[in-house]
């Protein structure tokens, strides 16, 4: 019953992972730039959620759309301001502005809601599942995470794929000289990846915190690095990828944790990491691109 | 006299950057013998020698092999452990506490060459961002075997655990290095003389091997790989030697680091500070020496400088760092500059005209 | 344009350099304004200057606000007293050992004399070798560690000792007969949880407790804390160790829960506060016991006068790390006044009475009655085991 129960922690956070790696791997996939302040805007989606239900009263389905209307406007408001002018930049230059939108998004969540960390009200009210007689439980948290991941990938995977919008960015990340020729406005379709991973990020910050339920500045940091971990894993740029990549990583570390030693988790999670690389260097569902001359 | 001028005028670059750091290292040492700098002024010398030769190594890696690491802290983290428990089991043996550090300098690189070596075989098999992460992976592991290390030394000689309880010291033993806390009670050796000879021999490596026919091929790998392969550059080799030699230096200015304080614990090796150096070496500017070594000294400088903020400090810090990145690497500013420089430039050279005349 | 650059760079470094001579040299003007709130009357000469450090950012921002809080509010009040006034200032040090060295070297820029910090043990032990080499009296609030007071004979705790805390509990645990199989969870990358755990389990074995699970998370995986939940249930544990803090315990408890695992739980000072804690659900802590020094729901006047002043000044219920440095506050100001030490003296001379009245005279606190220092720079007061009963701590005894 052990295994079956490691699993299913292993399952549940391996899912918060997996929401956490969709927004990183679309922003990816289309700026091609690493977003570290992803994990950061996570955490604010988080405090709107816990300010909206806890200081208002409010139910939390009211709070997780407060967090998503702010999380956009946030992620629109960074890409615009601290993005936006280093296009055609080069991509590490990016990677220390976004260092420094994290820092100061970690800074002024602080100043904001003080450090002293907050306790997260799960936003699922109904009971955990019991099997075997009470021998496996199966937390609601999990059921919901589940199902928002595989909700959320399969949007994301129909709307790059069908909609207008969604082509233009795959032509975007293709080549995106060719699609600005084509007549594609690149600017405003990279605002509006943004403004979809952040709205992503503030339904993985509720979540995150639903399993999680600590809450202080610097909690969308490490689950944000993880999650970035499981992109690469799953292949960034893939959206299928980044859902198996996350699913896995939380496996592999849950299960590390059960069998082999919790002292050396960290060491031994990276560890395989590396050997898959190794083997596969573009991750488990990325696509091994030649480079053309 | 022609191939004089003509030397210094190809080598303009390195002798500035020598220049620059002599004549710093002067004037502040002259500052601090004539007791005119405060004691934080002071105290910072030590760990900006070591930052610049972080910060140079890593543009090595980062500017010149153009490969993102984002794990050099943990090459550091090796060389300031090895480079404390030499210069603890050296205590006794050798009496100069400038000969001890030299050794530990020289054990921290030497062990940091080697972590270099076991993370640079796989790691260069891979590209681009699958190489980042490998390379924050190897951080990582690096920081949680570290922090789970327990090194002591009695009578027979050096023990190793992962536990307190497993050290079995004996009598008159010694903690050096106690897991999580790390080590204490670390006796201080390292000078900001010690800081400025490791600056001196980084540049005189990193100068030497960018401008060697490898460190001409490396970069041309890094501009065009399918067009420097088409030429018939094999360049693992070179990328191999770069990596190694960075994590070397690294090392050599980790043990400088953890000697300059006199309690290190390994949770400092971690991914905030290699992105810390990656700071420093964007900032100065991919392959550029100097830069690095102004931006390493300007950054550290610059949050403590702003302590008088309190509260908005870190917060005034972050906005520092975006408006900074925006203004140096925004290709509208540049243009801008571009056209201002050229202006300017054109109106010195009519002055410079007129006083000829 | 890189010329350019590099010469703008360079004019920003000596610019920045200068600032920083410039600042060092008059403190009095600049900085401490915005940093020493227990100032709000412009500093007179008569006055003698108290440094502190700790995180005010970063992951352990809370507990360095708690000591920095603490402080204010005391000094505060013994300036508003009349007697000896004091100047404060608290330097953030990032929970990091040469981020609290350059702490230390500004405070001594600014003319500190006497060292109320820092927070960590960390950075605790790196300030104290400064401390020592100096001669500047050292008593830190809350950084517990054993190897901080082997610095120097000028090195003092307030707070128990990890050891002391580790030996305490197994103690108390096998006295009072609370378990047959234990557990333990704890911080791997944390010396705090580290030392009191190295311990516990040396005790453990001399008084017999069967100890069946030792899982241990790091700062870094500590996102996910169900598999080591899990595992102490697996091993039938009826009782858990818990020598973290109390955003970690929080997290334990709510798992616990979640699989309906109810062992007993056991936690040392580190998980005071976690009543406090924002949107906790103070019937998940229900039966946990803890060795606290502190309990901010004491009917003691002393506390309760305490409470009210600290959560009116700064709206958050005060934990052990204010109630601590509070007392540090308070224990400088009694050796001071006792042994007559005026603003005028240097630090080294401060120092030196500081110790002899440290070493002889006896203090009452929040934190305990009767304190005593030994020559070592421990403290000698015993632990309280509390249990927490309807959202309050009740003694035990």
């Amino acid at each position: 019953m052990g295994f079956l129960q490691y699993l299913i922690n292993g399952i549940s956070i391996g899912s918060v992972y997996a929401i956490i790696a969709l927004g990183y791997t679309m922003v990816y996939g289309i700026a091609k730039m690493l977003n570290f302040a992803h994990g950061d805007v996570i955490m604010v989606g988080a405090y709107m959620s816990f300010c909206v239900t806890n200081y208002l009263g409010l139910p939390a389905v009211v709070g997780i759309l407060v967090a998503m209307v702010v999380c956009t406007v946030l992620g629109i408001i960074i890409e615009g301001l601290a993005y936006k002018p280093l296009r055609g930049a080069s991509s590490l230059a990016v990677l220390i502005t976004a260092i420094g939108v994290s820092y100061f998004l970690q800074n002024a969540a602080q100043l904001i809601w003080g450090s002293a960390p907050k306790n997260f009200t799960s936003i699922v009210t109904f009971a955990p599942i019991k099997l075997f007689g009470g021998q496996l439980t199966i937390t609601g948290e999990v059921i919901i995470t589940i199902l928002a991941s595989v909700v959320i990938m399969v949007a994301l995977t129909l709307f790059t794929g069908k909609t207008r919008m969604g082509k233009a960015m795959r032509a975007v990340s293709e080549d995106r000289a060719a699609a600005q020729l084509m007549g594609i406005n690149v600017n405003q379709t990279i605002s509006m990846t943004f403004a979809i991973g952040s709205a992503l990020a503030a339904i993985a910050g509720v979540l995150l915190c639903s399993t999680v339920p600590t809450l202080q500045p610097t909690t969308g940091s490490m689950p944000g690095i993880r999650a970035f971990t499981a992109a690469v894993f799953g292949g960034i740029g893939s959206i299928p990828g980044a859902m198996l990549g996350g699913i896995l990583l939380g496996i592999i570390e849950t299960m590390t944790k059960a069998y082999l030693s919790t002292q050396f988790s960290d060491a031994i999670v990276f560890l395989v990491l590396i050997v898959v690389l190794l083997v596969k260097p573009a991750g488990l569902m990325g696509k091994v691109v030649q480079e053309k001359v | 006299m022609n191939k004089i001028k003509q030397y210094f005028k190809t080598h303009s670059y390195n002798i500035a950057t020598y220049g620059i750091v002599i004549i710093a290292y002067v004037v502040m040492q002259y500052l601090s013998n004539a007791d005119m700098l405060s004691r934080s002024v002071n105290g910072y010398l030590v760990p900006i020698c070591a930052y610049i030769v972080l910060a140079v190594s890593l543009n090595l890696v980062v500017g010149i092999s153009g490969e993102l690491s984002l794990g050099h802290a943990g090459f550091m983290g090796v060389g300031a452990f090895a480079g404390i428990v030499t210069a603890a089991c050296l205590q006794g043996v050798v009496d100069s506490d400038f000969g001890r550090l030299m050794a530990a300098l020289l054990v921290g690189g030497v062990v940091a060459g080697i972590a270099g070596v076991i993370v640079g075989v796989p790691v260069l098999r891979l590209r681009g961002d699958y190489l980042a992460i490998v390379t924050l992976a190897f951080g990582e592991i690096l920081k949680n075997i570290i922090g789970n290390l327990y090194i002591g030394k009695d009578e027979t000689g050096i023990r190793v655990a992962l536990s307190q309880a497993e050290l079995h010291l004996g009598a008159g033993g010694k903690v050096i290095l106690s897991g999580a806390l790390g080590a204490t009670g670390v006796q201080k050796l390292s000078t900001f003389f010690a800081g400025f000879l490791l600056i001196l021999f980084t540049l005189f490596v990193v100068l030497n091997l960018i401008n060697s026919k490898e460190g001409r091929a490396i970069k041309a790998v890094r501009d065009n790989r399918i067009a420097a392969e088409s030429v018939g550059i094999n360049v693992t080799a070179f990328r191999m030697k770069a990596f190694v030699v960075s994590a070397f230096l690294a090392g050599m200015a980790g043990a400088l680091y953890g000697l300059n304080y006199s309690a290190v614990s390994a949770s400092k090796f971690g991914f905030n500070t290699s992105i810390d150096i990656l700071v420093f070496v964007v900032l100065g500017g991919m392959g550029n020496i100097l830069g690095s070594v102004i931006s390493a000294t300007v950054l550290y400088v610059l949050p403590e400088a702003m302590r008088g903020l309190a509260d908005y400090r870190m917060i005034l810090y972050a906005v520092v760092l975006i408006l900074v990145m925006l203004f140096t690497w925004s290709p509208k500013v540049k243009e801008i500059m571009s056209v201002v420089t050229a202006k300017l430039g054109g109106i010195f050279k009519k002055k410079e005209v007129g006083t000829n005349e | 344009m890189k010329k350019l650059f590099a010469l703008l760079m360079a004019a920003l470094m000596v610019v920045t350099m200068f600032a920083g001579c410039g600042s060092a040299e008059t403190p009095a003007t600049d900085a401490a304004g915005g940093e020493a709130p227990a100032t709000d009357a412009a500093p007179t000469a008569g006055t003698i200057k108290i440094g502190s450090s700790g995180p005010l950012t970063n992951d352990y921002a809370v507990y360095g606000k708690a000591v920095e809080y603490g402080l204010t509010l005391a000094f505060e009040e013994i300036n508003a007293l009349g007697g000896l006034q004091f100047e404060l200032r608290v330097e953030d040090d990032e929970a990091d050992a040469e981020m609290a060295v350059n702490a230390y070297n500004t405070l001594m820029d600014w003319g500190m004399q006497i060292m109320a910090g820092p927070t960590t043990s960390g950075s605790a032990a790196a300030a104290a070798a400064e401390c020592a080499a100096d001669g500047v009296f050292m008593l830190t609030p809350s950084a517990s560690d054993a190897a901080v007071i082997t610095a120097g004979d000028n090195v003092f705790q307030i707070c128990f000792t990890d050891p002391n805390q580790g030996v305490g509990s197994a103690d108390f645990i096998s006295s009072h007969n609370l378990a047959t199989k234990v557990g333990v969870i704890y911080d791997s990358s944390n010396p705090y949880s580290v030392g009191i755990y190295t311990k516990f389990m040396e005790q453990a074995a001399v008084v017999g407790l069967e100890v069946v699970a030792e899982e241990a998370f790091t700062a870094d995986n500590k996102a996910d804390l169900s598999t080591q939940v899990t595992k102490c249930q697996e091993a039938g544990c009826d009782l858990v160790f818990l020598p973290i803090y109390a955003a970690e315990a929080a997290q334990v408890l709510t798992c616990a829960d979640k699989i309906d695992y109810n062992p007993a739980f056991f936690g040392c000072d580190g998980l005071d506060g976690i009543l406090a804690t924002e949107g906790f659900d103070p019937a998940l802590a229900e039966g946990v016991m803890l060795l606290t020094p502190f309990d901010a729901s004491s009917s003691d006047p002393q506390t309760q006068e305490f409470v009210a002043n600290y959560t009116a000044k700064f709206g958050l219920e005060p934990n052990q790390f204010a109630a601590d440095a509070y007392d540090v506050a308070y224990a400088i100001y009694q050796a001071c006044t006792a042994a007559g030490v005026t603003a005028d003296m240097s630090a080294e001379e401060i120092c030196e009475t500081m110790i002899a009245q440290f070493t002889s005279m006896s203090f009452d606190g929040l934190t305990g009655d009767g304190m005593t220092w030994a020559a070592d720079g421990a403290v000698s007061k015993l632990p309280m085991a509390v249990k927490i009963e309807n959202g309050v701590y009740v003694g035990v005894e």
